[in-house]
């Protein structure tokens, strides 16, 4: 029996550069250039469209614990907020049978000021649960949580571990026939990871609802899921229900290949008045593109090449760098150095840009490096994080060095290697 | 059984399933939704009452305890020091007994217009009908005005002055200031989520209707032509009917169906908008 079935469905952003609709009196002065001007094309120069999901049709059936895997920005939330009703589709259709609840974050609507025992109720009720349903469970949830002590404690002083933990014991005792769970397990200690995994399993194998499950951890997927459904840029690439065959494919898809160390201006691209990136890459102390992984000890540099159309001291060129998982790092800009013996000149017409990749921080897994560059206190021309401003990425291999206790990636977002004495 | 039969129907329109989710369509079970989460709206205004006064040494006290030392104020200020004259009602009854109505609607409109973009996280990570929010904001004033009212009848006994049987229609002007201030805030909550402008303006909005609005005098100094279009503000009727429950004054009768009709209008309007955008909160909050 069918419990989903998606038909051509499609999402679409209207991505605004410089924010500028936001403001009112923008919106009214357009308003009034159009009165003006009525047969002026409407203004589109600052907004980009962007489908965050197109064509996507598959069908759920009862009991069906699918994966979704993808990498950031494939689609994978905007097909959860559209399945929860978060948010309207451009274009398709959705047909759902029973109720859907979604864990999108856990802990929304947690107020902080609240006990833990008024968050229960609270927060349940948000879910979508009846006040008698939310008796019925709450002794189950408390004990999930593991926060009998706490419970007229306002959540505020929570550990961030009970925090969630209390969470998702709400979550996972919701009723509803469809559950969609969007990358929960990232968070907690190893013991709650497990239960959570325990939990769900019941949920999906004993009581044999629906689960819609996105996660960036292979291990969590081969185990708790039935199917594997792969998005790439807001389609579908990748369908089966071999779950470990999937898993294959979808790591073989993510392997980076020579075209991602490397981005070239196809040509009209980010025109604008001062700066016209031309070319961004990862190369080697030799001026080789990078290819496959890279080793820390390694040198590696970014290079940028673009024009200068207007010479501007104001103009910052750099780069953004992200983590696998989306994080920010950190930003640097050929002003950084401004000031020093390293400081350069006021770009002027053809220039090439060139900085070594400070590996020695960076912890090992796949990085992006997105291209920055803006006015300083003025307009941005590409903007990291937002829209699609040219990026590359290079997956940084172990060791750490050469102690046997540092093989794998640490936790943390960085990972140094700092000496240590004995005092 | 009603309900059963809702369903039922629903069910042969969409072929076997509960929910068919397109681009541009309401959901055709808009109200069934609102009673499946009726008790979201009692778990919020609950929310809110309970937050207001979390981390304060009496607490829940203080919903008592503010609206007693205005009424004090007033008391004092008007009673004691200004001595105007009231026609034999007590001054500060008469104040009063239009401030209540006053503060009922303003608080409650502009609880309900900031009701969305207070809670952000939960509109674009969870589902509910966001109807709700507005509306349980409005709730939450109504226990406000409800202490108030008990204290209001207290003054009326400090002072011994008998209220007219006619007290008891006084939930009948509750009504149109209800409405107008779900109105008014569905309106404001529904545009301030993609325009954070009119965040800043309500204030004003709400300094000047206290000055429109009869709350400091009596709608009868308005000359008699003016009478009507005076009314076409909804709170003249709803302020004038309290004076005439309370203090047994005249009631202009057509002013106040002219205002019931235009909080009316203002309901209905501000729903149709909310309904209509509230599809793309998620997108632009």
């Amino acid at each position: 029996m069918l419990a989903i079935k998606i038909e051509n469905l499609g999402k679409r952003y209207f991505i605004t550069h410089q924010n500028r609709e936001i403001f009112l009196y923008n919106v009214l002065a357009n308003y009034m250039r159009r009165i003006c001007h009525p047969f002026a094309k409407k203004s589109s120069a600052n907004r980009e469209e962007f489908w965050a999901l197109r064509n996507l049709s598959f069908n759920v059936e009862q009991g069906e614990r699918i994966g979704i895997v993808g990498h950031n920005g494939a689609g994978k939330s905007t097909l959860l907020k559209l399945l929860s009703r978060i948010t309207d589709p451009t274009e398709g259709r959705i047909s759902i049978k029973g109720r859907v609840s979604s864990l999108l974050e856990v802990g929304t609507g947690f107020h902080p000021d609240l006990t833990g025992r008024e968050n229960i109720f609270l927060n349940a009720a948000i879910l979508g649960m009846r006040r008698n349903e939310i008796k019925r469970n709450f002794d189950d949830i408390v004990e999930f949580a593991g926060v009998e002590k706490f419970l007229d404690t306002p959540v505020k002083r929570y550990s961030s571990g009970m925090y969630v933990r209390l969470a998702f014991a709400i979550a996972a005792h919701l009723n509803s026939e469809i559950l969609v769970v969007d990358e929960v397990l990232a968070v907690g200690d190893l013991d709650f990871q497990k239960k959570c995994m325990g939990k769900m399993d019941d949920i999906s194998h004993k009581e044999g609802r629906t689960i819609l499950f996105v996660s960036h951890n292979m291990g969590a997927i081969s185990q708790l899921c039935n199917r594997v459904v792969c998005l790439n840029a807001g389609r579908m690439t990748l369908d089966t229900r071999d779950v470990s065959e999937g898993v294959r494919q979808y790591m073989k898809l993510s392997q980076l290949t020579e075209s991602d160390a490397e981005w070239k201006n196809p040509g009209d691209k980010f025109e604008n008045d001062y700066f016209k990136p031309l070319r961004f890459g990862l190369y080697d102390a030799n001026g080789k593109i990078i290819t496959g992984s890279v080793k820390r000890s390694d040198e590696i540099f970014a290079e940028i090449e673009g024009v200068v159309k207007k010479s501007n001291p104001a103009l910052c060129v750099g780069y953004a760098l992200h983590n696998e998982s989306g994080n920010l790092l950190y930003w640097t800009f050929q002003t950084d150095q401004v000031k020093s013996a390293n400081e350069l000149p006021v770009l002027d017409g053809r220039v090439i840009l060139r900085a070594r990749v400070p590996l020695e921080i960076l912890n090992l897994g796949e990085k992006r490096l997105e291209l920055a560059t803006r006015i300083y206190n003025g307009d941005w021309i590409t903007v990291p994080g937002r829209s699609k401003p040219p990026s590359v990425s290079f997956n940084l291999e172990g060791p750490i060095n050469d102690s046997p206790y540092c093989v794998v990636q640490r936790t943390g977002q960085v990972a140094i290697d700092t000496p240590w004495e004995l005092v | 059984m009603l309900r059963e039969l809702i369903v039922k129907s629903l069910m042969q329109q969409t072929a076997g399933f509960d929910l068919i989710i397109e681009p541009g369509k309401t959901t055709r079970s808009f109200l069934l939704e609102l009673i499946r989460y009726r008790e979201l709206f009692f778990f919020l205004a609950w929310k809110d009452i309970l937050v207001r006064y979390k981390q304060t040494v009496i607490g829940i006290a203080w919903s008592v305890i503010k609206p007693l030392l205005s009424m004090i104020i007033f008391t004092i200020v008007f009673g004691r020091i200004a001595k105007l004259p009231s026609g034999g009602v007590p001054y500060p009854v008469l104040v009063f007994s239009a401030l209540l109505p006053w503060q009922y609607f303003s608080n409650a409109m502009q609880a309900s217009a900031e009701s969305l973009i207070r809670v952000e996280a939960m509109i674009s990570k969870v589902y509910f009908p966001r109807l709700i929010l507005p509306t349980s904001a409005v709730l939450v004033s109504m226990v406000d005005f409800v202490i108030s009212f008990v204290l209001l009848c207290l003054l009326m006994l400090v002072y011994r002055f008998m209220p007219s049987a006619r007290i008891l229609l006084l939930p009948v002007f509750f009504v149109p200031a209800t409405l107008a201030a779900l109105g008014v805030g569905y309106w404001f909550s529904a545009i301030g989520v993609k325009y954070r402008d009119f965040r800043h303006i309500m204030p004003f909005i709400i300094q000047f209707g206290m000055y429109v609005s009869p709350v400091g005098f009596s709608s009868s100094i308005i000359p008699d032509r003016w009478r009507l279009i005076y009314s076409v503000n909804p709170i003249v009727g709803v302020i004038d009917g309290f004076r005439w429950c309370i203090q047994g004054s005249d009631l202009y009768v057509t002013g106040f169906v002219l205002s019931i009709i235009v909080s009316l209008l203002v309901f209905f309007y501000g729903l149709r908008f909310f309904r209509r955008t509230e599809r793309s909160f998620a997108d632009f909050i």
